[in-house]
């Protein structure tokens, strides 16, 4: 049998008092498609990144093909024939693609004569694998799925003989994911190697040759994949039972919350996000947005929750217009009004990282009677808050005092939406509410939305998890390019019906 | 023919004025395109021109004196990176610091050597650089229009204008077509871009620190041993902050940086000329109220026709690696 082509013995990593990876071994072999799962904080980026050479391992051995190699900065790795595609794409916005991909692969001093080779080979690697980018277009213009071709371009160009993917479906539909995974195999058939790093076991499961898990930075198994399953590898993952779908009785949809007619948003380059959008949400009910992130979900929220100026249309809350949209006041007075927003991306608007929990816990309900000691807030009052919150939404480590940026990304998502929830509110908006959130805190995140639905309270939903608008909504609209695209119910929805609309292609 | 004369000598020198901030500007180009803040361009021009100045006076030798105002300024310069890209310290207080060592380091030194009240002494001869008149001036002179233009704008410059106007279009290849100027203007705007395809954001980040301090050291050397003939106390008067304000104006882009410099070197040079004569409507305007035209003018333009001008993204934020 051939020497693996990677093979890693006792890889250790500490980030100051984080072990996070603990003596770990791994052996991948030649030709082959293999997948690495875990939560988020289970190791998995940091033992690809000594892999890579962007972090440099404590202790441990990386061999090549059979051969020891000293890995100490990604140099090094590209020279191995490692090659990597970022979860985070590492490319520079405002450089064309050719560029991007010539950038430490100049081959020489000036630029000319470079840019002609990189131009030819890139045409033939394109016509090879169906990679088509236009080379001379910016990175900024070019929507996210592009943006992942010239990543892995970038990899092919260096000669990549084992590939490195982080995350690489969290930006596609489920159709370009398919490519993607058919590029793969076509990879592994000529002889490279692929390492695939998700947190979406279907992948895994549709993918993969063989697949470790991790788990608090070590490694607790390896299984071929033909020999293991879904609900195995979440137990695996998680150290115990989990429940991949909440349970969910079917919906008593009551009284119309929400009314959107025909709303239009721009962004702030006046290019429209949003080209008239109408739908409603009634009490009692769960209702998912559908769609790859960037085609006017953001901007949808953020205009529903007062954030965002309207440029045409109009929202009804129970029947009422809201008032003067765009006026600064206006999310002040949502919430007044019971509208509840956690953010789609909780690090920016939905909290501060520097403040302590209990800061992050009352914002936007600073001002409440009951959290003022005269004209002063009582920081008391606002850390019992935010302790009882802890306790109902089982907050990991239950310190108010911690940094809100200490916590890991469930955790910060609980205070989030515990927030939001303890106000008991009568719409919630809620976007991506499970980013970033190990499967653990998933479940339970998921258990509180259904409940709140079973409180005959009114949610939208808005998730690039396809998976996650299917196990939770009871009527799922498909949003593309700014438009509303479809509307199916959850009874007659499936993943590829839903895919195909939320690639524009068909209803 | 008074008038032509009289603008000829105006543009003359703008040239003259715009020789300094030029060239800081072109080297707050090479810090701030690969992504740290130069507010210091004025501290090392400061200090270079000191070292000039003292170089000069001593050996008697402008162009040793050159070499002394670089060597200082890209100490200056290797010290505001190792403050900012080894230590990821603040780039702005670490430049800020710099600025404020050079005022008074320069002044202390030049009292305790030369003991002329914070002054060099007045350079001469060899010392200086002397305006050189370029060849054909004689047989052009008689050509009307032409002739006039070659002898009073374009000869009859120090060696050091001629040095200034080939590195422009020098530094606008070195940016935009050699792997050196694609790799700086990549670590302005994505380091990590940069650090995983191999390259070093640190070694990336010193050598363009070092074309900012040889460009600032020049301009030193040309304050003190070309335009003047001695280093005065403070004698670059916000330069380094005008220069900074057409680097912005110029939208980080050479040309363009240029240009904004001959603009604000245009507006001195036309402040030098107004001072105490009567203008039409308004009469005598106070000369202080002159002497501030281009630095309203800065203001004005940054304020309002600059657009919005895009700093490289990464400017300003020391690179450390994600975990």
């Amino acid at each position: 049998m051939d020497a693996p082509a990677l093979r890693l013995t006792g890889i250790d990593k500490h980030f100051g008092p984080v072990h996070a990876n603990r003596s770990v071994d791994l052996s991948v072999a030649k030709g082959s498609i293999h997948g690495i799962v875990g939560e988020n904080g289970a190791g998995k980026s940091t033992l690809m990144g000594v892999v890579y050479g962007y972090h440099t391992a404590d202790q441990g051995s990386i061999e090549v093909d059979g051969k020891p190699v000293r890995i100490a900065a990604p140099q090094d790795a590209i020279a191995a024939g490692i090659g990597m595609v970022h979860q985070h794409f590492m490319l520079v916005e405002n450089f064309t693609v050719l560029e991007n991909v010539l950038l430490g692969a100049e081959g020489g001093a000036l630029l000319a004569k470079g840019r002609a080779r990189a131009r030819a080979e890139l045409e033939r690697l394109a016509r090879e694998y169906g990679l088509s980018v236009d080379l001379d277009a910016k990175i900024e213009d070019l929507h996210v799925g592009a943006q992942q071709r010239v990543e892995i371009l970038k990899a092919l160009y260096r000669g990549a003989r084992i590939l490195i993917l982080d995350e690489p479906t969290a930006v596609l539909t489920p159709q370009e994911a398919d490519k993607l995974f058919e590029l793969l195999a076509l990879w592994r058939d000529q002889g490279r190697t692929v390492l695939l790093i998700t947190h979406k076991l279907r992948e895994i499961l549709a993918v993969t040759d063989r697949v470790t898990v991790m788990r608090q930075g070590a490694i607790v198994a390896t299984r071929e994949t033909a020999a293991t399953n879904r609900e195995e590898l979440a137990e695996l993952m998680v150290g115990r039972r989990v429940a991949l779908r909440v349970p969910k009785g079917s919906a008593a949809p009551g009284a119309e919350i929400l009314r959107v007619e025909n709303l239009v948003c721009a962004d702030g380059r006046k290019t429209e996000r949003l080209r008239g959008v109408s739908f409603a949400v009634r009490a009692g009910e769960i209702v998912g947005i559908a769609g790859v992130s960037g085609n006017g979900q953001s901007e949808l929220l953020e205009a529903l929750a007062g954030l965002r100026p309207i440029a045409g249309g109009r929202i009804l809350y129970k029947g009422e217009a809201l008032p003067a949209p765009g006026d600064p006041a206006r999310a002040k007075q949502a919430r007044a009004r019971a509208i509840a927003h956690v953010p789609e991306d909780r690090h920016r608007m939905g909290m501060v990282v520097a403040f302590p929990a209990y800061e992050t816990a009352i914002l936007g309900y600073h001002d409440d009677a009951e959290l003022a000691e005269g004209p002063l807030l009582s920081e008391a009052r606002a850390t019992a808050r935010c302790d009882k919150l802890m306790g109902q939404f089982d907050v990991r480590p239950a310190d108010p005092r911690l940094k809100s940026g200490k916590f890991s990304g469930g955790n910060q998502q609980k205070i989030v939406l515990g927030r939001e929830i303890d106000r008991d509110p009568d719409l919630l908006l809620v976007g991506q509410p499970t980013r970033g959130v190990d499967i653990g805190a998933i479940e339970f995140i998921h258990r509180r939305l259904v409940e709140l639905r079973d409180r005959g309270k009114a949610v939208l939903l808005v998730s690039c998890e396809l998976d996650e608008i299917l196990a939770l909504a009871d009527r799922i609209l498909t949003v593309c390019d700014g438009r509303i695209v479809g509307e199916v119910a959850a009874a007659e929805a499936d993943e590829r019906r839903i895919g195909l609309m939320m690639a524009g292609i068909a209803a | 023919m008074e008038e032509f004369a009289q603008f000829l000598s105006l543009l003359a020198s703008t040239v003259r004025l715009s020789m300094p901030l030029i060239l800081c500007a072109l080297a707050g180009l090479f810090a701030e395109r690969a992504g740290v803040v130069d507010i210091g361009l004025e501290g090392k021009m400061l200090a270079a021109a000191f070292a000039a100045g003292s170089a000069a006076a001593v050996s008697g030798s402008a162009w040793l004196g050159l070499v002394a105002a670089v060597a200082v300024s890209v100490v200056f310069a290797l010290i505001h990176a190792f403050a900012c890209v080894t230590h990821k310290g603040n780039q702005v207080v670490s430049g800020m610091a710099l600025n404020v060592l050079a005022v008074g380091l320069t002044a202390v030194l030049a009292f305790a050597w030369f003991r002329e009240g914070g002054q060099t002494p007045a350079l001469q001869g060899a010392a200086r650089f002397a305006p050189l008149e370029l060849p054909f001036v004689q047989t052009l002179s008689g050509v009307p229009v032409l002739g006039p233009i070659y002898a009073r704008l374009i000869s009859g410059h120090n060696a050091l204008v001629y040095l200034t106007l080939a590195a422009i279009p020098l530094v606008s290849f070195v940016v935009f077509r050699t792997r050196f100027g694609l790799r700086l203007r990549a670590v302005g705007e994505n380091p990590h871009a940069v650090d995983t395809a191999g390259i070093s954001v640190a070694w990336l980040r010193y050598r363009a620190m070092l074309c900012c301090g040889v460009l600032c050291g020049v301009a030193g050397s040309y304050l003190a041993t070309a335009m003047a003939s001695a280093f005065q106390r403070e004698m670059t008067a916000g330069k380094g902050f005008l220069a900074l304000a057409a680097l912005i104006f110029g939208k980080w882009m050479p040309v363009p940086t240029v240009l904004a410099c001959l603009l604000f070197a245009f507006a001195d040079a036309l402040q030098g000329r107004l001072q105490g004569v009567a203008l039409p409507g308004i009469g005598v305007v106070p000369v202080q109220a002159i002497q501030a035209l281009p630095y309203i003018l800065t203001v004005l333009l940054l304020a309002g026709f600059v657009g919005k001008a895009v700093a490289p993204k990464a400017s300003g934020v020391p690179y450390a690696k994600e975990k």
